[in-house]
């Protein structure tokens, strides 16, 4: 469907995506609520891009949303036991989107994100261990203990972040997207950003020189109904945030159900196809929840209350959603259900364990990193004093 | 030995480095089609074509950034600022992700950006146009900033910051760009941090960065005329990384130093050298450190008082002197 657009010239597409009608601004987050026009017909199952799933692709799907989870309420208990400072953000909730999104990627295809990294870096393949032991502030983390839960980064992974201001991070996605085009590879960026982003500047300014230049980026605006404590209607003009594209002449799609991990995949598929063979951007918004706070520090009761979460969960949980899915059609059986949590769990808690026992960084490292020439002084071409006292 | 000025010096130094290096690319507003708000690129897109030269929209916050995860991907991108006090439009850009990703990143990530326009007053175009953001930006561990002051350092210098693997801030100014002095034809490199000696003297050594620099020279051959006084003249083109070297030896030499910046006195790049003159060289010191800026207030536009806020012959000349008594 998304190929059938007639790019760039504002034309609407199917109303499985754009029928605003179907995506009221009401005062509870739209994503706990049905759609008044459901997708008829169809089946997330059925697209191309997931037919040809295998059985153990499936399981990798669930594996991998499972995994996200688990580890994140094993950094909550530490974080409430004060083994990591400063913020955590929860991506529970969230996680078909990053394991969706990601299992579509080539091997010319980036992503970026903003703080709420854990479950992208997972997805992209990071380790626990080196992600929690970042989180615990230790030299074994990914970023050296110096970026911290906010700031994960693997560019041998092409994940370049984990960046910690609202928005900050789309140009930089922006300019990954322009670098693919410039060297004439067949790649895309994924540029993730919260429904908070989509107010900022730089956000707009990124949407305007991906449309001008045709940058194979995808804008993917994953809409969790609040930026911090502060719902959309209350913080975000128009009908709907991707239908913002428009003004810039950009594709742009809203998937009601970023729940469903296959229903992220069917779309951003089509999305990345259209980067890739036309070097077209577009802004895809999915609807999403958190059940986290949006740092877990930060109350939660303030805007919003207990039963709309349970209500979400009760329905539109993704693992929950995907496991039922896959336990009918016999991918999955309750034992391997089981055997997958306890494996994620004891994962985690292996993180966590290696997080303790890892060091923190020593003094001198505080200025290691800080410029590639002092830290191959062999290569070092400038003189005079870099750092000083 | 060929005399060209400033402008051309830059545009031979982005010239030469685009022929080198397939990852270089000139971007910002009106570089390509327009020949360059100040002319700089003149002649390069049709040189280069419009993959190397890329006319930018009015939108600093959208394509320095572009610009700096461009970097990350290995491109080295020269992003030109009309003026840099435009800067501040992307001062998230440039001081939270050019700056910190290597850090945050441990060490995983470089940021090979230049970012380059002219950083100064005395034009006439008021306190927006009129930024000397040196200070600013050198505070920031992860950037280096050069400031050239003569046609000869700003090619030797560019080539090494679009070589660098760090960001650096190019801080260029619009009343040298027409300034011409021998330049030899041809490869050379300025290292960043080397700073330059342009007149050696016994009395007192004035130091400085920028166009500061050509009027300290003047007031050094005033000095000399009027008063016999042998004053040393030190060039830093380099803020960070810094010369701490020349400047104390020159320092331990003369007994006295007065630094000269077009910046405000707040912070200043002279209150860091003054400290580390203090810190380092406080026994050969034969009076306080004294340092001449512009008047502590925004860029004034009304054109005679401007050239009064500005530093001037006249007031280093006088500063010297204050100095020397």
């Amino acid at each position: 469907m998304f190929a059938d657009l007639s790019l760039n010239n504002g034309t609407l597409a199917p109303h499985y995506y754009f029928n605003l009608k179907a995506f009221p601004v009401t005062k509870k987050p739209s994503s706990s609520k049905k759609p008044e026009v459901t997708n008829l017909g169809y089946d997330a199952r059925q697209a191309p891009i997931n037919i040809k799933l295998g059985q153990d692709e499936k399981i990798a799907l669930y594996r991998d949303m499972v995994r996200i989870r688990r580890f994140e309420e094993r950094c909550l208990r530490s974080y409430q036991q004060g083994k990591i400072g400063g913020f955590l953000h929860l991506y529970i909730g969230q996680e078909s989107i990053a394991v969706g999104c990601t299992s579509v990627m080539g091997k010319d295809d980036h992503i970026i994100t903003a703080y709420r990294d854990h479950g992208h870096a997972l997805a992209v393949g990071m380790g626990m261990n080196e992600m929690m032991a970042e989180n615990y502030g230790k030299v074994t983390g990914c970023s050296k203990g110096k970026g911290g839960s906010m700031h994960y980064f693997d560019p041998s992974r092409n994940f370049w972040g984990g960046h910690g201001i609202v928005g900050g991070q789309i140009p930089l996605g922006t300019g990954l997207a322009y670098a693919l085009k410039y060297k004439g590879l067949k790649g895309a960026c994924m540029a993730f950003m919260g429904d908070g982003s989509v107010n900022q500047g730089a956000v707009h300014e990124s949407y305007n020189l991906a449309a001008l230049w045709s940058l194979p980026v995808i804008f993917i605006i994953e809409n969790n109904g609040y930026s911090m404590g502060t719902s959309q209607e209350r913080s975000s003009a128009g009908p709907s945030l991707a239908q913002r594209a428009e003004g810039y002449g950009m594709n742009w799609a809203i998937i009601e159900d970023g729940h469903d991990v296959l229903a992220v995949r069917d779309q951003v598929g089509q999305a990345l196809k259209l980067a890739h063979d036309k070097s077209l951007p577009s802004v895809l918004e999915i609807r999403t929840y958190r059940y986290r706070g949006h740092s877990v520090a930060d109350p939660d009761t303030t805007y919003r209350d207990k039963a709309e979460i349970e209500a979400y969960k009760s329905t539109k949980d993704p693992l929950s959603v995907f496991q039922l899915s896959l336990l009918a059609e016999q991918t999955l059986t309750t034992e391997l259900i089981q055997k997958i949590d306890e494996s994620a769990r004891a994962e985690a808690e292996t993180s966590a364990q290696f997080a303790e026992a890892s060091p923190y960084p020593s003094l001198e490292d505080i200025k290691k990193d800080v410029y590639w020439e002092i830290d191959n002084p062999a290569d070092r071409k400038s003189v005079g004093a870099l750092f000083f006292d | 030995m060929p005399v060209i000025t400033y402008r051309e010096a830059l545009r031979a130094a982005m010239s030469e480095e685009i022929e080198r290096d397939p990852n270089v690319v000139l971007m910002g507003e009106e570089v390509a089609q327009f020949n360059g708000a100040y002319k700089i690129s003149e002649g390069m897109l049709a040189k280069y074509g419009p993959k190397r030269i890329v006319d930018t929209p009015i939108s600093e916050a959208g394509f320095i950034g572009m610009g700096v995860g461009a970097a990350m991907l290995g491109l080295r991108p020269v992003m030109e600022l009309m003026f840099f006090s435009f800067y501040s439009v992307a001062f998230d850009q440039i001081f939270n992700n050019a700056a910190n990703i290597r850090y945050m990143s441990g060490g995983l990530i470089n940021c090979p950006i230049v970012i380059r326009g002219p950083a100064n007053g005395g034009t006439n175009v008021g306190a927006t146009h009129s930024h000397t953001p040196e200070s600013i930006a050198a505070y920031h561990p992860g950037i280096k900033v050069v400031v050239p002051s003569n046609a000869y350092d700003a090619k030797g210098l560019m080539k090494s910051a679009i070589r660098d693997n760090d960001p650096v801030m190019f801080l260029e100014n619009t009343i040298l760009y027409g300034e011409a002095c021998e330049v030899p034809d041809g490869e050379y490199l300025v290292p960043l941090g080397k700073a330059s000696v342009m007149r050696a003297g016994t009395d007192i050594s004035i130091i400085g960065h920028g166009r500061s620099i050509q009027l300290a020279l003047k007031a050094a051959d005033l000095l000399k005329e009027k008063h016999n006084i042998n004053a040393e003249v030190v060039d830093l083109r380099s803020i960070r990384p810094l010369d701490v070297d020349t400047i104390l030896n020159s320092v331990k030499k003369t007994s006295r130093c007065l630094y000269v910046e077009e910046s405000k006195p707040f912070c200043s790049v002279g209150a860091m050298v003054a400290c580390l003159i203090s810190d380092q060289a406080f026994d050969y010191l034969d009076a306080p450190v004294k340092r001449l800026t512009s008047i502590d207030a925004p860029a004034i536009y009304s054109p005679p008082l401007e050239k009064l806020q500005l530093p001037s012959v006249e007031r280093i000349y006088q500063a010297a002197l204050d100095t020397l008594k």
